[in-house]
């Protein structure tokens, strides 16, 4: 099963190759990443997708949790969250296709952030089967790129 | 007022206790050695490679249960270094390494000898430090030892640029070091212990399996009390041997792989097994879906990740193993449920037939007339210094020759690499151990394989005046690997045989020590007399039944019930 971890780490030098050599060295597998730092500049976070089953789950928040450079480790799973990814698709977009491409885009409420005559640039986030949805029905028309970010997560606020 | 970062280093190792430092110089370590110099207090041992500095710093860690320090160059002088740092990562043995490195200013340009030492090391070390800020220095240092001794004990390396130990600083006040990440937990939940004294009345046929955290833990004490009170038999690991006395009628031995008879059947049939700073390895659970079927697992670890890592654990236990065996202990005390006499009563089934187990295969071996055998050697380097020298080994069958034949009634008296298995550990580390308790006997149970791979140490041990004792058990093989290739590759001896070797008692004598042969069993005696009277380096080479196996083996991937026994 896919986990969402978040990990709030020192934001030092060699800290993000503590942890991906972690991963690589017990054969734990990262199917995304992303950091950046977080309020306190002292203090990164890193947001990570995994699988296992739950006990290759719990000894991958053991041996994070173990790393020095390590402050917190949650586990989304366990938690109510919201997730996104940002994906930028370059589509083809010829004249009969320009204004179909447009209308996915407006579906998927997705932006236009770089235009040519041949092609169209789409920003879209979301979670990741929404980005899979969109590149799913784009694809058809003719995608020439795509770069896509880690997944970001974060706890939804306790509502009394 | 300010002084150098070489001054700053020293001072501090002074500050942490530090007496003796094992090390190799280099281009960029120069100051730090001039600084040496004027610091007649800490003992600067001179080695012959850098990684007998830090087997040397191991085994001088683990017999004084301090802190072990290493000092060496940049480049091969650090590279050098990383198997001796892995050796003390897998058996969790406080030291600090210090490696030079390159300016900083020159850092990453390919410069002369400099690697990337802290890369290389992560995976390896505790954790590992580059010092950039000469400011971060002494700080750095204090943090690296609290790291090193606290929780979980293991490695640490600090990679010193040559421009921060010429660096202008100013020497920081002692403060405790203080962690906003890293606050081990030594104080066991008392909800879990209570949980697992409950289940440890309850139990039919209770076993105990020490490790090497109950040595680190300091915890024999705590250990033998609780043994005794329930009457409850002991197995060791590998580590964890000496944590409770051998010659203890609730000891079973070592178990495992070579382990004995009895404590592989005892695990078989336990219905609760207490695991105390154990880590259920490969070499200790065999195939894993047969190893304790019937048992309910309580677990005593510092470290959370040893937990449920290998085998589910019923009863886990995050604390310190003396801390945690205390309070098992105090339960006990204070239950109205517990009767000493009444629950030995209740077990003692379960321990007459472990007794049956072990007079039905005892650890032995058969004699052979005029042939020297490995086990003989062992069993009177035990008799001759009655039961009390350190022991260190090199890895192979001699390794665990001296595992099953010197029964060790105290922890920090032996000495072996056992998580990597380190061929070359045992001579370096019986220097370290030496210089850590210099009025001890300290004996290398070694291979004639394994001695060449750290044998330049001699002239170290010449240049200490370390009477340490080398007993070669020399068999003209790789002797561990040949024993494989026997059972399991139908005796087609590829690459063990190293009937090529020095005449060891000529080597001894070139380097100013003393060399005795013994090939006879009548010779075994009086070599060892000698050696043990002989105030200089010795080596003791005795030449041994050269097919000899180790046995009981549990093969590779095997259950551990499925024990070959001769
Ligand atoms: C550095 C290193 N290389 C290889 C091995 C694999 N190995 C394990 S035991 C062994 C044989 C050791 O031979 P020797 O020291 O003569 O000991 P014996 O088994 O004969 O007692 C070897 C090669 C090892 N443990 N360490
Ligand atoms: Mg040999």
């Amino acid at each position: 099963m896919k986990h969402t971890l978040s990990v709030l780490l020192q934001n030092k030098p060699g800290v993000l190759s503590r942890v991906t050599g972690l991963f690589s060295g017990r054969g734990f597998n990262i199917e995304s990443l992303s950091v950046n730092e977080t309020l306190d500049p002292g203090i990164s976070c890193l947001v990570l997708v995994t699988s296992g089953d739950s006990t290759i789950i719990e000894q991958i928040t053991k041996q994070l949790h173990k790393l020095i450079d390590v402050i917190k480790v949650s586990d989304m799973n366990e938690v109510d969250y919201v997730e996104r990814e940002m994906a930028i698709i370059r589509v083809k977009a010829e004249a009969n296709t320009r204004a179909e491409v447009l209308r996915i885009a407006d579906i998927f409420r997705g932006k236009v952030v770089d235009v040519s005559p041949k092609s169209y640039a789409l920003e879209v986030t979301g979670a990741a089967d929404k980005i899979q949805a969109v590149i799913d029905i784009l694809r058809p028309i003719g995608i020439q790129e795509i770069v896509r970010t880690g997944t970001i997560a974060i706890a939804r606020a306790k509502k009394k | 007022m300010k002084i150098t970062g070489a001054q700053a280093m020293i001072k501090c190792l002074e500050e942490q206790g530090v007496e003796v430092i094992f090390g190799f110089p280099g281009g960029v370590v120069i100051d730090i050695f001039d600084e040496l110099l004027r610091h007649e207090n800490l003992t600067h041992v001179l080695v012959r490679h850098e990684q007998a500095a830090v087997h040397a710093a191991d085994a001088y860690a683990r017999v004084k249960g301090t802190v072990g320090v290493a000092l060496v160059t940049s480049g091969p002088g650090a590279t050098n270094t990383v198997t001796g740092i892995a050796s003390a990562y897998l058996d969790s043995i406080p030291i600090v390494v210090f490696t030079g490195q390159v300016p900083t200013a020159l850092i990453g340009n390919d410069a002369f000898q400099e690697v990337d030492i802290v890369g290389i090391t992560r995976p390896c070390t505790k954790h590992n430090y580059l010092v950039k800020n000469p400011a971060d220095l002494v700080p750095t240092i204090r943090e690296a030892f609290y790291i090193a001794r606290s929780g979980r004990p293991g490695p640490v390396l600090i990679d010193l640029p040559k421009d921060i130990s010429v660096a202008k600083i100013k020497y920081p006040p002692l403060k405790p070091v203080q962690m906003r990440t890293y606050k081990p937990t030594y104080e066991p939940h008392p909800g879990q212990i209570e949980k697992a004294c409950k289940a440890i009345l309850k139990a039919q046929r209770p076993v105990i399996y020490a490790g090497g955290g109950v040595i680190s833990a300091d915890a024999n004490k705590e250990l033998t009390e609780l043994a005794t009170k329930l009457s409850i038999p002991v197995t060791m690991t590998l580590m964890g041997l000496g944590g409770f006395p051998g010659t203890h009628k609730l000891s079973m031995g070592m178990l495992g792989m070579h382990g004995t008879y009895c404590s592989n059947m005892a695990m078989r049939e336990s219905d609760v097994i207490v695991a105390v700073g154990a880590r259920f390895d490969d070499r200790i659970t065999g195939r894993l879906d047969a190893f304790a079927p019937h048992a309910k697992i309580i677990h005593i670890d510092i470290d959370p990740t040893s937990i449920s890592k290998n085998v589910p654990v019923d009863i886990p236990i995050v604390a310190d193993c003396k801390h945690a065996l205390t309070g098992m202990n105090t339960w006990f005390d204070r239950n109205s449920d517990f009767n000493k006499v009444s629950q030995g009563k209740k077990t003692e089934p379960w321990r007459k037939q472990i007794k049956e187990w072990e007079k039905k295969h005892p650890l032995t071996y058969k004699k052979e007339k005029g042939i020297i055998k490995p086990q003989f050697v062992v069993q009177k380097l035990y008799e001759l210094t009655k039961g009390e020298a350190i022991i260190t080994t090199e890895v192979g069958q001699n390794q665990m020759w001296a595992a099953q034949f010197y029964k060790f009634n105290n922890p920090r008296a032996f000495m072996t690499s056992g998580g990597l298995g380190v061929m070359g550990y045992g001579f370096p580390a019986a220097i370290g151990a030496q210089m850590a308790a210099p009025d001890r006997t300290v004996i290398d149970i070694a291979g004639d394989g394994s001695i060449q791979m750290n044998i330049q140490e001699l002239a170290t041990a010449r240049q200490q005046k370390c009477p340490v004792k080398i007993a070669i058990l020399n068999n003209g093989y790789l002797g561990m690997v040949r024993q494989w290739q026997e059972l399991f590759y139908e005796k087609r001896y590829s690459g063990t045989n190293i009937e090529v070797a020095p005449n060891f008692v000529a080597l001894a004598e070139a380097y100013g020590a003393v060399g005795l042969r013994a090939t006879k069993p009548s010779e075994v005696e009086p070599v060892i007399k000698k050696a043990l009277a002989t105030d200089n380096t010795v080596i003791m080479d005795f030449v041994i039944a050269r097919e000899e196996g180790v046995f009981p083996m549990v093969p590779a991937g095997k259950a551990t019930t499925e024990m070959l026994l001769a």
